[in-house]
């Protein structure tokens, strides 16, 4: 298991390293943002640009970029949308917003997604079923950003109950911050939700027609307690390393959602530097993501090898 | 009775025709298409996604063919303008009247809007809603206000608009209302009696402040306030003239050497225009009719997924047949070079394209670039699958032993047996991609504008912008989207069923 962890990171590590690269000497080839003559930044950026090589080539370029990073968390300074500053330092305060709102939606959909695909899986082939399909068809098919004009209109604008935007500040923990990220978790959770629901209702119609299932029922358990202990725990196999893909899929995924809300997160952060043509915070952020979309291929097949013995034995043939 | 009693002629032998040569069977061979066919035509929630999506396809081809509109006209007047049909406002669903609900409006409020009504003949008051009376003490004394809730129809409550214009412009809408009858213009009004007030083009009434609240004679109609000083008249007026005007009323008023007049904008609207408004879905803010924008933006957003789809299944499929054919090193290596590929967000391909190949292909064709660059992935892993389940099978073996080429097995007798897979998950792409075009439109990484006039995402964008005051600018692309993305993927869930039984059900393609 170790082994084949380790050589999981290692390919990872060298994907990123490669993908790192190939977007770094993208974006260098393009001509760097002018600056305003006469600011104060300017000169402090490009003394800092030729630090950092801008005129050499660019390996060299890209090994300087490396070298900062490992050695002093130097992610070059912002030259569009925070003229002078810091990319990691704007980065490490944008975070925390991205983390939360994501972290609530998964909490909330766990639960619910779980809840209904049981319910879907136990009256399987019944109008309750075909509901819940039905609903998980559009939920998993419709975007989320649909969802969150219908619930910006609806919840916010016609009803008045939840406001239309994020609060600003960073009282992350605030009863106040949390019913204003509210109409963020709902649009987040819906395609969420749906996706748990159809993976456990999948799962759990396989397994409820297996034999141990049977031999539950058979040495007397009620439905509800073989669905739960037997069932479930199988169906947890599949659904477990779900939850670690689907969490890092909101992460990555929630570029509008946080625009549209006007959460100060990392999403919002790369869309305007995308926009504004900000490079360096623009490499900092492709990083981050494309680290997340492959911890995240890995997390969901190790978690696999953790949950399910099973395969855990299979890898060491 | 002997067998041989009964003439020959009365037996008809089983198995052998009249004309003596055995019957042929007369149901046709099923082939893997037409038995996926029946299988398909079984499930009808995909059978169902199939018509929407015609129709979608449909609405996309002649919306824009149906619409008197392009792109490029943009209203002034009727910009984020609920749906409005002239023919069909009548209909008793509120469809298409043009109606927006106005809550607390006040009495003096309702009288303006009914004062236009009496003066163009088009009731902006489709409705009185709800009626509210409050009592409020206000330095000791008990006053009333009323307030009503109202069904308003936009296009009526604009009513007349001042408009500047020259000598010969006033010339041909005096023409065009000779040979129609319609009445474009109307009487000028007389500042020095309405006062304040008459800054409104709508107030053509004897007012009683400056907020203009009407001012009834006795019996409760209102005192038109018309100018009659010829003086001031900006060009010489010889048109259908207004009910109870014997040619004293004044038409136009002088305004630095242009005329300036009341227009009934409806109608100058129609004059203008060939035909009165004709919105369907309405407008955006920017005044774009709606039909004809989704119309726009769906057929580029269809032909590129289609593109795409294409593009992406010949490269995914050659990819992954030489993948899976060849196997061991070859796999290891191209494996490892679409492991990479696919490792990048495709926000990230999509705007390093962007900044690097816009200038050279155009907006679009980076955008496909990008697409097709991580796109054809997801179709080479399937084909590679395929391919490993059916290599080692023994028809192939028997083709190879008669002597067939390497192309020739992949492409004769491996490849067919993939087809639908494939099928499926182009079916499958196809809304991944308008989904995520969409998206970029959005979020503006992705300007298609110039290119394809409007496209979803931005109409979308558009609509939340102005979504407190014209929801419809936003419900109405945002229905189509979702329809298209939810029966494109349940068209493509009932395919996969239909090609591959084995896996109904098992829904995490």
């Amino acid at each position: 298991m170790v082994k084949y962890i380790m050589s999981r990171v290692l390919l990872m590590l060298l994907t990123l390293f490669i993908i790192t690269g190939m977007c770094f000497i993208l974006v260098r080839m393009l001509p760097p943002a002018e600056l305003p003559p006469g600011d104060i930044h300017t000169q402090v950026i490009e003394a800092r640009r030729e630090a950092q090589g801008y005129n050499k080539p660019y390996l060299v370029q890209f090994g300087i970029f490396l070298k900062n990073v490992f050695t002093r968390w130097d992610w070059g300074v912002s030259d569009k949308l925070y003229v002078g500053q810091e990319v990691a330092g704007i980065f490490a305060d944008k975070l925390p917003a991205t983390m939360i709102v994501n972290f609530y939606s998964i909490i909330v959909s766990i639960p619910i997604g779980i809840l209904l695909g049981v319910i879907a899986a136990s009256y399987k082939n019944t109008y309750i079923d075909h509901l819940l399909s039905t609903a998980t068809m559009v939920c998993i098919s419709v975007p989320s950003f649909v969802y969150a004009f219908i619930i910006q209109y609806f919840l916010s604008y016609r009803l008045g109950w939840l406001p239309f935007l994020v609060k600003s500040g960073t009282d992350y923990f605030s009863f106040d911050m949390f019913i204003s990220m509210l109409p963020v978790i709902l649009s987040l959770s819906l395609g969420v939700i749906a996706s748990f629901t159809r993976t456990t209702r999948a799962e759990l119609c396989e397994v409820l027609t297996s034999d141990y299932m049977l031999l539950a029922r058979t040495k007397g358990l009620t439905k509800a307690q073989a669905t739960v202990r037997h069932g479930l725990k199988n169906c947890m196999v599949v659904v477990l390393p779900s939850i670690f893909g689907n969490f890092i899929g909101i992460m990555s995924g929630s570029f509008i959602i946080e625009k549209i809300f006007a959460v100060p997160g990392v999403g919002s952060l790369y869309i305007n530097s995308i926009n504004a043509r900000d490079y360096p915070m623009f490499i900092m952020l492709t990083v981050f993501y494309t680290a997340i979309g492959l911890a995240a291929s890995i997390v969901v097949d190790i978690s696999y090898g953790f949950v399910d013995p099973r395969i855990r034995i299979g890898s060491k043939k | 009775m002997g067998i041989e009693e009964f003439p020959s002629e009365k037996f008809i032998p089983v198995g052998i025709s009249k004309d003596g040569t055995y019957g042929k069977i007369s149901e046709k061979g099923r082939g893997y298409f037409r038995d996926a066919m029946l299988r398909f035509r079984k499930n009808r929630s995909s059978v169902a996604a199939a018509y929407i999506i015609l129709f979608l396809v449909l609405f996309a081809l002649f919306s824009p063919i149906i619409s008197p509109y392009g792109i490029n006209d943009k209203d002034t007047v009727y910009t984020g303008f609920p749906p409005y049909l002239e023919k069909a406002s009548w209909l008793p669903l509120g469809l298409f009247d043009g109606g927006t609900v106005r809550t607390g409006q006040s009495e003096a409020q309702l009288a303006a809007l009914r004062a236009i009504g009496e003066e163009t003949g088009m009731d902006p008051v489709i409705k009185i809603k709800d009626r509210e009376e409050t009592v409020t003490k206000f330095r000791g004394e008990e006053r009333r206000t009323v307030t009503y809730a109202l069904r308003v129809n936009k296009y009526y409550e604009v009513g007349i608009m001042f408009r500047v214009m020259s000598p010969e412009e006033f010339l041909r809408i005096q023409e065009y209302q000779n040979k129609t009858g319609l009445q474009i213009i109307y009487p000028y009004t007389d500042r020095a009696i309405i006062g304040a007030a008459a800054a409104s083009p709508n107030v053509w009434y004897r007012v009683s402040d400056t907020k203009g609240t009407p001012l009834l004679d006795s019996d409760g109609e209102l005192i038109p306030a018309y100018s009659t000083d010829k003086s001031t008249e900006g060009a010489p007026y010889n048109s259908i003239r207004i009910e109870g005007d014997d040619g004293e009323l004044i038409y136009s008023r002088q305004k630095s050497g242009a005329v300036e007049c009341r227009v009934c904008y409806y109608n100058y609207y129609i004059f203008q225009n060939g035909h009165p408004p004709t919105f369907p879905l309405g407008t955006n803010s920017l005044g774009q009719d709606l039909f004809s924008a989704i119309g726009i933006g769906a057929r580029f957003s269809l032909l590129f997924a289609l593109i795409v789809s294409a593009l992406n299944l010949i490269i995914g499929t050659v990819y992954g047949a030489v993948q899976g054919y060849y196997g061991g090193t070859v796999d290891l290596v191209l494996d490892r070079a679409a492991d990479i590929l696919s490792g990048m967000p495709f926000i990230v391909v999509a705007t390093l394209f962007q900044l690097h190949l816009a200038s050279r292909v155009g907006t679009v064709g980076s955008f496909l670039f990008a697409f097709v660059l991580t796109g054809w992935i997801g179709m080479a892993a399937l084909t590679r699958k395929q391919f490993y389940r059916f290599k080692g099978r023994e028809f192939v073996l028997a083709a190879r032993t008669l002597g067939a080429s390497d192309r020739r097995l992949m492409v004769r007798h491996i490849f067919p047996n993939a087809i639908g897979t494939l099928i499926t998950s182009c079916a499958l792409i196809i809304p991944g991609v308008i989904s995520s075009e969409t998206t970029f439109s959005y979020l503006g990484i992705i300007n298609l504008s110039e290119f394809a006039g409007t496209s979803l995402g931005t109409l979308m964008s558009q609509g939340q912008t102005s979504m407190t005051t014209s929801p419809h600018a936003m419900l109405f692309p945002a229905l189509y989207f979702s329809l298209l993305l939810i029966s494109f993927n349940l068209f493509g869930n009932g395919l996969r069923d239909a090609f591959d039984p084995r896996v109904r059900g098992a829904e995490d393609l």
